[in-house]
């Protein structure tokens, strides 16, 4: 067997990583683009609690995350049991589960990459674009946000390689089911508990490295890119 | 039409503004920096709100604090050029001057999209980025964009600060054709005493906030009391002036005035252009008979107004010589001629300053 052919467990859980990472991704992303802007541009009561509450994640155990969504989410959770009944929707032990762990978990990133360069965005620009005849709402969607577009990338691909190495709370939340919610760190950690399983922890290891890699190359590229737009 | 009556308190700093301009014509706001010009602008822009007072706009009331209105900028229908441009980084050439226009109904526009990039000379810039384009560029640009949104006033906030004098040169006479061209007010922004003699008709005279004077050019630059405002050391009267003919042999040009001609070194502008000049009151000497057999060309007859004595050596007269002129003689002079407002004289030009371009 040579070197890189991959097991179908291993298969299993580079494909169930990526599609929970893209989802994580995907779904916080407009919110990660409204808390930012909200953050950045507006004052209201509770702002300092609510940037708080955003950044916990960063600063707390995962497994802490990981416990409180089960406890939230989990089928005889406070809002999970609400959802299985009415809804019949399982988050619980499925990939949604761990898409949205890797999603909290890597959210304050999300914001704080946007919210920077919302903060550089020149609010001159905006005034002249609603001096020009755009409401509030078409000023964000054709000044301010093609303005943050490399933040807003830069900020992806951060929460996306987050997601990608995430852990702790998906573990606690969703578990280790394979093909399931087995991701790339956990399909690791498995082999790493078995014996004999050295080889194949350091094929995922490999894989692991090479894409975190992919994803900062591909976010430089990205913006070198869309540097070079504005100055054509 | 313009009416603006502001009133808005920034910390210590009080904005207390009224001033109204006819339609078509260009008003300029003058004051050091820091006179309160940019609020007030921002004001008529709806960028900043003022206390109380009202803004109205050839009829249109963009708002009043006693009727509680107050249009959102996108609603005034104003055109904005920026002191920095404020082009789009992200957007063509083209797409900066379309983002106005598109967003103004069909019906309400008055200003075509070629007709602009004509005047202002761009047409080969539509497809650059604006990272690309000098400084007079951009600022040609930002003057499209707002004049294709088809405003119903133009808001100049010192347009021309961020440009050398080549670029200045450039834009200028752009800026001196929108208002004929596209029959628009213009609410013109400037701390340059040389751009406001050579584009507005109009004049505010602000001081730390306050609107202390407000009027025709030819008005104002002959008060005395805002001399110390208005910063020209020597003080003097602009006169507006249309380019009657010119006179190869002579080497002159005439220039046609309330009053009537002035005579002046061979100017390079077409006959029918609109000039104004500038005349130092110590270059105006006082006569009680017309004198012959001199080489001053400019010798006007008029009447004495007004004579107030100035810092002790010098004596200001102002006559009417169909528009008002400043001379400065000494008090030796005015006794000797024992001029008394409302006597005949004769004004002896020595020297006339032509504002064309820039002064």
């Amino acid at each position: 067997m040579s070197w890189f052919s991959l097991t179908p467990v291993e298969i299993d859980a580079l494909k169930l990583s990526l599609w929970v990472s893209g989802w994580a991704v995907a779904v916080s992303l407009p919110f990660g683009i409204l808390a930012a802007w909200g953050l950045a541009r507006l004052r209201f009561p509770g702002k300092s609690a609510l940037d708080g509450l955003i950044h916990l994640p960063l600063v707390l155990p995962p497994v802490v995350v990981g416990y409180l969504l089960l406890v939230l989410l989990g089928n005889r959770g406070i809002l999970g049991a609400w959802l299985h009944k009415t809804l019949g929707i399982t988050i619980a032990f499925t990939w949604k589960g761990a898409a949205l762990a890797s999603a909290v978990m890597a959210f304050p990133l999300l914001v704080r990459a946007v919210r920077l360069s919302i903060e550089n965005v020149d609010r001159g620009l905006e005034a002249a674009a609603r001096t020009l005849g755009a409401g509030p709402l078409r000023v964000f969607f054709t000044v301010t946000l093609p303005l943050v577009v490399p933040g807003v990338i830069a900020g992806a691909i951060l929460a996306f390689a987050r997601s990608l190495g995430e852990f702790g709370a998906t573990i606690t939340f969703v578990s280790n089911i394979q093909g399931q919610t087995q991701t790339l760190p956990l399909a690791l950690y498995t082999l790493t508990q078995i014996p004999g399983g050295e080889r194949a922890a350091m094929r995922l290891c490999v894989i692991a490295v090479a894409l975190g890699m992919a994803a900062l190359v591909a976010s430089e590229l990205l913006a070198r890119r869309y540097a070079a737009r504005m100055e054509s | 039409m313009l009416d603006v009556c502001v009133r808005r308190r920034q910390g210590n700093f009080t904005v207390d503004a009224t001033f109204r301009s006819e339609a078509a014509c260009v008003t300029a706001l003058f004051g050091r920096s820091g006179a309160g010009k940019t609020s007030i602008i921002n004001m008529v822009a709806g960028l900043v709100r003022p206390d109380e007072g009202h803004i109205i706009v050839g009829g249109r009331c963009l708002f009043d604090s006693k009727s509680t209105i107050d249009l959102p900028p996108e609603k005034r229908r104003v055109g904005y050029v920026f002191q920095e441009g404020r082009l789009f980084p992200h957007l063509s050439v083209r797409s900066n001057l379309t983002y106005g226009m598109r967003l103004t109904p069909k019906p309400e526009r008055y200003v075509e999209f070629d007709q602009v990039v004509n005047l202002l000379g761009i047409d080969h810039l539509v497809d650059r980025r604006p990272a690309k384009l000098s400084g007079g560029e951009k600022q040609r640009v930002a003057i499209g964009r707002a004049l294709l949104t088809s405003p119903s006033v133009l808001l100049m906030d010192e347009p021309l600060a961020s440009l050398d004098f080549a670029r200045k040169a450039e834009v200028l006479p752009f800026i001196a054709r929108l208002a004929g061209e596209f029959s628009l007010p213009i609410l013109y922004v400037s701390h340059s005493l040389e751009e406001i003699l050579n584009l507005a008709d109009v004049m505010v005279v602000l001081d730390s906030g306050r609107a202390v004077a407000s009027g025709t050019i030819e008005e104002l630059m002959s008060r005395r009391d805002l001399q110390s405002l208005t910063g020209y050391t020597d003080c003097g009267a602009v006169i507006s002036t249309v380019v009657e003919s010119h006179h190869e042999a002579a080497g002159l040009s005439y220039l046609r005035f309330q009053g009537g001609v002035l005579k002046v070194p061979r100017l390079d502008v077409s006959i029918g252009s609109r000039v104004r000049v500038r005349i130092e009151a110590r270059n105006v000497a006082i006569a009680l008979v017309s004198p012959e057999q001199i080489s001053v060309q400019n010798i006007l007859p008029g009447t004495v107004e007004e004579i107030t004595n100035g810092n002790g050596s010098l004596v200001d007269v102002r006559l009417d010589i169909g528009c008002p002129l400043l001379a400065r003689i000494t008090p030796m002079a005015l006794s000797t001629l024992d001029l008394k407002p409302g006597m005949r004289v004769f004004a002896i030009i020595k020297s006339v300053a032509v504002s064309h371009g820039i002064l």
